[in-house]
């Protein structure tokens, strides 16, 4: 279960507003998520806080199969993703390094500001500050396997082990 | 047995099984994985992290092609875990700088995309390679870990989209023109999750270097990967690099499409990208206003290959760079800088007065090689439109093809090749 506040933002926030190329000559969480949203909004490090979501539009994190985009967003603080749809290989980056992403259409109803307790086995969320409640896509099958078994990494591990 | 499209018998073979639908989840064999730069020093933490195995030494690539030559400290110090990396493993699918091309141009000069492959790459412009018949998707550097560990990847079976272009395409218009209509019809989400599938006459008479532009910016509308089955086209150019050796697959006849699209390709003009996404076009008529200019960029993993330039060097001939506009002309690969400079492209590049610069994907990004300040527009032949692309976050990026992009820097705004061709 995760209590957390809302940044909101818009559709097609795509790979280079998360994190700029030029901040790509290093794959260090801690530079990475000094520049987090940076090119969105360049104030929002500094705003946001450990914990707090990002609720956004269509198509979040379209563009560049760069991983430092959702550990940009990790390494920040966020403790998840709530978007109307994601960008396939920002979905699947996200699951490998364990950002919790969450598929829901109605994020027109979720404003700045506004604190949610998303249960991320479930995919509900209920939103306090509005005495709303909302049912964002379950985790896929798949998905869930993968991040039972501790995700890409140790899916990796187990597979050398069994000699794969 | 039911109907496939080519994506998914491509798939399905890697699986080792007879059919495959979409939406299944499956664990495939990868012919090929690779990263570059900026991406390779996650994927050599990942299989360090494994205990540094690599299941097959020749299913591997490391291509140093974003910040080099080492654009700062940073930049460096990646190259450098790449380069140890190599060593120390006795990879031999490496290049240093004086050698290395942009990846997606490289790959398939030097042989190492088949059709029938499955190939993933630490980069979204890895779908490139679908213009060989070979399935081929970016991914994120834990899943090239992955697959550099293992040898194999997981992947969701996509639906696929049809796109059919039939008809002759108009003096100007190119492969470029064509995936910026399509992207353009169907939005920067148009294929998200699918599989693009390319055919038609047009798609027919591309040469490879088009085709590769058109698979390159599959991504750009959210495709998974882009596709034209293989042909005589491929087969010669293949046969060139003496490469001979692979299987062709082909969709069925009645195989399940989610759309279809048709479009006639003389109907296709020169396309322009306007900021901030790639789905923004306009055809080249259509702009009535006078877009002034800063840089104009010929170049990147779409645009740096031998045609692409060739096709600049007829707009720039006897021509100049407008006053107080940067032209900045990158071939992808060094065998394209040499033929260029044979075939005396230099010569007229240097003529108008445009910089010529070693393979590197560079301004693309906004790396290094040409950045935009404040305020500045660009006009270019890469893929990406995005805010702060090429530099600063309050300068706008315009992509089209390479011969509008060399005419706009004659003229210093926007502009018909026609206009300025001598």
């Amino acid at each position: 279960m995760i209590i957390a506040k809302v940044w909101k933002f818009g559709d097609n926030i795509d790979t280079d507003l998360i994190i700029p190329a030029r901040y790509l000559n290093t794959s260090d969480e801690y530079e990475l998520a000094k520049h987090c949203m940076e090119d969105a909004d360049p104030d929002f490090v500094k705003k946001a806080q450990k914990g707090d979501c990002i609720v956004s539009g269509f198509n979040f994190g379209s563009g560049s199969s760069r991983e430092h985009a959702p550990i940009a967003i990790k390494a920040a603080g966020i403790s998840c993703v709530i978007a109307k749809s994601f960008a396939r290989i920002f979905y699947r980056n996200a699951f490998n390094i364990g950002l919790t992403i969450l598929e829901l259409p109605e994020t027109d109803k979720i404003n700045e500001g506004d604190i949610l307790e998303i249960d991320t086995q479930t995919g509900k969320i209920v939103n306090k500050t509005k005495n709303e409640t909302y049912q964002a896509t379950p985790i896929p099958q798949f998905m869930q396997e993968l991040i039972e078994s501790g995700g890409l990494f140790n899916y990796a591990k187990k597979m050398i082990q069994k000699g794969v | 047995m039911e109907k496939m499209t080519i994506s998914q018998k491509i798939l399905a073979r890697h699986a080792d099984k007879e059919y495959v639908k979409s939406g299944e989840i499956i664990l495939a064999d990868v012919d090929l994985a690779f990263a570059n730069d900026v991406t390779a020093p996650i994927v050599i933490k990942f299989v360090n992290d494994l205990g540094g195995v690599i299941a097959d030494k020749n299913k591997i690539a490391l291509v140093p092609d974003h910040f080099t030559p080492n654009k700062d400290i940073n930049s460096a110090n990646q190259c450098k875990i790449m380069r140890d990396f190599v060593k120390q493993n006795n990879i031999q699918h490496y290049w240093e700088s004086g050698e290395v091309g942009i990846e997606h141009a490289l790959l398939p000069e030097q042989g190492y995309i088949k059709p029938g492959m499955l190939i993933v790459g630490a980069d979204s412009h890895t779908c490139t390679h679908g213009a060989f018949g070979a399935f081929a998707t970016g991914m994120g550097s834990s899943d090239v870990g992955f697959a550099f560990a293992t040898g194999k990847s997981w992947f969701r079976v996509p639906e696929s989209i049809k796109f059919i272009i039939n008809g002759k395409k108009n003096k100007w218009t190119t492969g470029k023109d064509f995936i910026l209509k399509i992207i353009g019809t169907i939005g920067v989400d148009g294929a998200l999750y699918k599989s693009m599938e390319f055919c038609g006459s047009a798609i027919s008479e591309l040469s490879m270097d088009e085709r590769m532009t058109m698979c390159n910016m599959a991504i750009e509308a959210g495709g998974k990967n882009g596709i034209i089955a293989a042909d005589e086209t491929t087969i010669n150019y293949l046969k060139e690099r003496n490469i001979t050796n692979f299987e062709i697959f082909y969709s069925d006849e009645d195989a399940q499409y989610a759309k279809v699209f048709e479009f006639d390709a003389s109907s296709i003009e020169p396309q322009v990208a306007f900021p901030h996404l790639p789905e923004n076009t306009k055809g080249i008529s259509e702009i009535k206003d006078d877009i002034k200019i800063d840089q104009a960029f010929i170049g990147s993993c779409t645009n740096g290959r031998i045609s692409d330039l060739r096709v600049a060097a007829s707009v720039l001939k006897n021509n100049k760079v407008a006053k107080y506009v940067r032209l900045i002309i990158i071939p992808a690969t060094v065998e394209i800088y040499r033929q260029a400079m044979r075939e005396g492209l230099f010569d007229i590049f240097l003529d108008a007065g445009a910089v010529v610069s070693t393979p590197t994907c560079g301004p693309c990004l906004g790396g290094h090689m040409g950045i935009l300040a404040d305020g500045e527009v660009a006009i270019s032949t890469s893929n990406r439109n995005f805010v702060g692309r090429m530099g600063s976050p309050k300068s706008f990026v315009y992509l089209a093809n390479p011969a509008v992009v060399a005419a706009s820097a004659v003229a210093g705004k926007i502009i018909d090749p026609n206009e300025v061709v001598k």
